[in-house]
């Protein structure tokens, strides 16, 4: 039978960038009608995996991979995305690359128009051909019909519920003559549960029709539900191939996150003691592009390292940007009781907040200044330091003496690598710029820390000083400190308390020394079950 | 309730040409013109104006808004009208000459406009208002040092007394008004230049008949969204490029058409201002930076022109004194022009918090609640 040879044939794909591999040695194999389910974590190599079936360009540009291939038994080599749509693979991308201002059909048969030629066509070519508005719509209704759903061919995308445009991407895809691959990137994400359910039942109709499809999504039950077979992909492994029949969500949970080495714990927080609640969240939105926060609750007690973790887009680095007011927001946050003004950087930070920005480049430094200006710069503007008065207070000037002792003090605690303090900060290293984004926020003294992904780009000996001196800073002075990261392993080893972001809210917030699958699960927007559980444990 | 939204709506998407409306319909009284008077007037202005303000139209349906940069094309075109005097061709001849000459000089300007505009996408409007000046330079320094010295002319009448360069005034005897009295009509009290009207609906079949071909409905997409465009596979800087030369070749057609009207040229002036004028009256037709269409065409020629008609007229009879009237006329050029941005950008703005409001904490939790369980 003809199912016996594999569509699409994944052999031995590695890539690395520039020394950092994502993917090793990957291999699976995709019958055609078969639904396969790639699930992982941000960072697993999912996104790069598809790339490389996709002909990105980004991928020769570094370097290309290793391994084959091979799509009904033939090794292709794609060179852009073009080239992988011939041999008949269509991706549906999370974002909507629809065009709001046109119709479903026209949509659905974006530059794939059907024509009638005219007479100057000799003359200027193909594109000045009429379109064939009827063909264009008979052709757009047969790719919603084989995905036996309900759309309105001559409905504008902008005035459609979400669902819809997910649909309507799908459509264009099944539209192209050969695509007999689907790859789907997490098509669920946006959609409502009944949405989602719709669309689940529209890909199990296509596989019937014999087209083979890839379905990425960080939800694990729907993958459960749609998926024939699953491939767990954990740091650039695939760790996992399975029928999906006999998995639960759990299973593939622990699959995503476990690591074989458990994370040691530095220090031991049995012990600790909190104060009062010093921040209070309450109904907190966002509107952080591609991070939106939808409506966050929490609270935290003074002397608190708390973590905030969850997937890429879910919104958790929107809550203290929101917090801070660097993006518009709303909703309650109470600091001491106090309500903080949203929306209003300088006073966010007069209350004695500050903010070391997931932004290093763009909004954490003076790329340009000296260390000295770097560290010293927020605490002069907000509270006036650093500014000695001349002429009876009619001037102020700057207190470079009192700028280089507070470098040096930096520089020391921190073992900043540079020259001198007057070094520009864009001549540091990742890690160094990033200690010194950390030494500004100390030095206004701050009663609550906010850091966002404060390891991200960093190599491993730098993570853990900053990491360090986080911990110290906290047990030493008592500041209590927010933390976002992506990097699960990196906040169970220094929060007190660890909260989950899923879709713009806050899924669950866990001890860290709660098992792996508890935060996979989290992730995995298996809220209720995971909730449940956590009672329990 | 709905009723009463959507006249807000209406108002607020027109609110540029609903302004002018009150203000040209308030000076017509004290301006003491007949209505036959202003009526032939406006047959005339919409003969002479109209081909220009829709060379518009194509750059706003490719996403590039409203296209300064035709005033290469006007240059393009004046130039052509120089040769036809050059070698005295007259007539409707002459201009189909002027034409014909202005044509490879207005795609060569569209295709150097377009590259530019490519390089400065989403700043496209004040790029091709600069780039008007700066083309103006070199169109000066053509027309006045190389004409008569490297370029021959052997015309001595529209040569500087000096042997090389164009006189400051051309006449345009040759040619004046050739198109519009081919053919006139008496229609009532008003006599109307058959041709040149078929000139220009012509065009508007042609613009209506570009929308439906290919390359129209991939001038729609790049108008809408560059990226998806380019991710379909449509060729995003070309498509621009091809839409801004279509402009350019236009707007030299459009002012050789201006000129015959006007029966002479002002040589370095007469371009200068072309771009303004053609951008402000589609604009009072009610067109934004984004949404265009033939009848706002030839509404924003028709008001604006009114009030460049009674405007003067009312400045003399209200307050004594012409200059007035001819003040409030580039009072009104530009300030419809910056209205009609800043409502643009504001509208823009408006939308945006529309769209977000739906990401508010209760209101996004209460709809999660419903389609979650």
């Amino acid at each position: 039978m003809g199912q016996e040879s594999p569509l699409l044939s994944i052999q031995h794909i590695s890539k690395e960038f520039y020394g950092n591999v994502v993917l090793h040695d990957v291999c699976f194999d995709l019958k055609a009608g078969e639904i396969l389910g790639l699930v992982g974590e941000n960072g697993a190599g999912k996104t790069t995996l598809m790339r490389i079936l996709f002909g990105m360009p980004v991928i020769a540009d570094t370097g290309g991979y290793k391994g084959a291939i091979c799509i009904g038994g033939e090794e292709v080599h794609f060179s852009n995305p073009f080239d992988a749509l011939d041999a008949g693979i269509g991706m549906v991308h999370q974002e909507f690359s629809l065009i709001p201002g046109f119709t479903t059909t026209e949509n659905i048969v974006l530059n794939r128009e059907s024509m009638k030629a005219s007479l100057l066509n000799e003359v200027f070519g193909d594109r000045m051909s009429i379109l064939d508005r009827a063909d264009m719509r008979k052709r757009a209704e047969s790719a919603i019909d084989k995905l036996g759903i309900k759309l309105d061919p001559d409905m504008l995308i902008s005035e459609m519920p979400v669902g819809h445009k997910q649909f309507t991407e799908i459509a264009r895809e099944i539209n192209r003559e050969k695509t007999r691959i689907l790859v789907l990137d997490e098509p669920t994400a946006v959609l409502t549960e009944s949405e989602a359910e719709v669309l689940l039942k529209a890909l199990r109709h296509l596989a019937e029709l014999g087209i083979a499809i890839i379905f990425i999504s960080h939800r694990l039950h729907e993958v459960i539900e749609v998926a024939d077979r699953i491939v767990v992909l954990r740091d650039g492994i695939a760790v996992k191939d399975t029928p999906a029949k006999d998995v639960s969500v759990r299973d593939i949970a622990s699959w995503m996150v476990g690591r074989t080495v458990a994370a040691e714990r530095a220090n031991d927080i049995s012990g600790k003691q909190f104060g009062d609640e010093i921040l209070k969240v309450e109904h907190l939105w966002v509107d952080m592009p591609g991070e939106t926060v939808r409506d966050v609750n929490f609270s935290i007690r003074k002397g608190e390292i708390f973590g905030i973790g969850g997937l890429a887009g879910q919104g958790k680095l929107g809550i203290p940007n929101g917090i801070m007011g660097l993006f518009p927001g709303g909703g309650s946050v109470q600091l001491h009781g106090k309500t903080v003004a949203l929306n209003e950087p300088r006073l966010a930070l007069e209350m004695g907040m500050s903010f070391v920005s997931e932004d290093r480049r763009g909004v954490g430094l003076l790329l340009d200044e000296s260390l000295e200006w770097n560290i010293a710069f927020t605490a002069m503007q907000i509270q006036g330091r650093f500014l000695r008065p001349v002429l009876g207070g009619l001037f102020k000037l700057r207190d470079e003496e009192g700028m280089r002792v507070i470098t040096d003090e930096y520089v020391k605690a921190l073992d900043i690598k540079c020259t001198s303090p007057k070094q520009k900060a864009k001549e540091l290293s990742g890690g160094n710029q990033q200690k010194v984004c950390l030494a500004k926020a100390f030095a206004v003294r701050p009663d609550l820390l906010f850091v966002s992904e404060p390891t991200r780009g960093i190599d491993v000996g730098a993570k853990r000083l900053v990491l360090d001196t986080l911990n110290r800073y906290n047990k030493d002075y008592g500041t209590t400190i927010v933390m976002v990261s992506s990097e699960l392993e990196e906040l169970r080893s220094i929060c007190d308390r660890v909260a989950i972001v899923d879709e713009g809210r806050i899924a669950g917030i866990l001890p860290p020394h709660a098992e792996l699958a508890e935060f996979g699960l989290l992730m995995a927007g298996e809220r209720s079950a995971a909730a449940k559980e956590a009672v329990d444990a | 309730m709905s009723g009463k939204r959507s006249f807000g709506r209406f108002i607020q998407e027109n609110a540029v040409a609903l302004i002018f409306l009150i203000i040209t319909v308030a000076a017509i009284k004290p301006s003491g013109l007949s209505l036959e008077y202003i009526g032939q007037e406006m047959i005339a202005r919409l003969g002479r104006d109209s081909f220009l303000v829709l060379a518009l139209l194509l750059p706003i349906y490719a996403g590039m808004g409203l296209n300064f940069g035709m005033t290469l094309g006007a240059m393009s075109g004046q130039i052509g009208l120089i040769f036809a005097i050059n070698y005295n061709i007259t007539g409707v001849d002459g201009l189909v000459f002027a034409a014909l000459a202005g044509l490879p000089v207005s795609i060569l300007m569209g295709y150097i406009c377009g590259i530019v505009l490519n390089r400065a996408k989403g700043r496209e409007m004040v790029t091709g208002y600069i780039l008007a000046y700066f083309i103006d330079g070199i169109y000066q320094f053509f027309v006045l040092y190389m004409m008569g010295s490297v370029v021959p002319i052997k015309n001595p009448a529209i040569l500087l007394s000096r042997g090389y360069g164009i006189r400051n005034t051309l006449n345009l005897e040759g040619v004046r008004q050739s198109l519009d009295d081919f053919f006139l009509l008496k229609v009532g009290a008003f006599t109307v230049p058959i041709l040149t009207f078929l000139v220009i609906a012509a065009l508007c079949v042609f613009i209506i008949w570009f929308k439906k071909t290919k390359l129209g409905q991939d001038m729609r997409a790049v108008g809408h969204d560059m990226a998806v465009a380019e991710a379909a596979g449509i060729p995003v800087d070309r498509t621009r490029i091809i839409a801004i030369i279509i402009s350019t070749v236009l707007a030299c057609f459009g002012q050789i058409m201006f000129l015959q009207n006007m029966g002479n040229i002002a040589t370095y002036n007469a371009h200068t201002q072309t771009n303004f004028f053609a951008v402000a009256a589609i604009l009072v037709g009610g067109a934004s930076v984004k949404k265009a269409t033939i009848p706002n065409v030839f509404i924003g020629v028709i008001l604006l022109h009114i009030l460049f008609v009674v405007s003067p007229r009312a400045g003399q009879n209200l307050f004594g004194s012409a200059m007035v009237g001819e003040y409030f006329r580039q009072f009104i050029g530009y300030g419809v022009i910056a209205l009609s941005l800043v409502l643009y950008a504001w509208r823009t703005r408006k939308a945006n918090e529309r769209a977000r409001e739906s990401l508010r904490g209760p209101a996004a939790a209460a709809a999660a609640a419903g389609g979650a369980k």
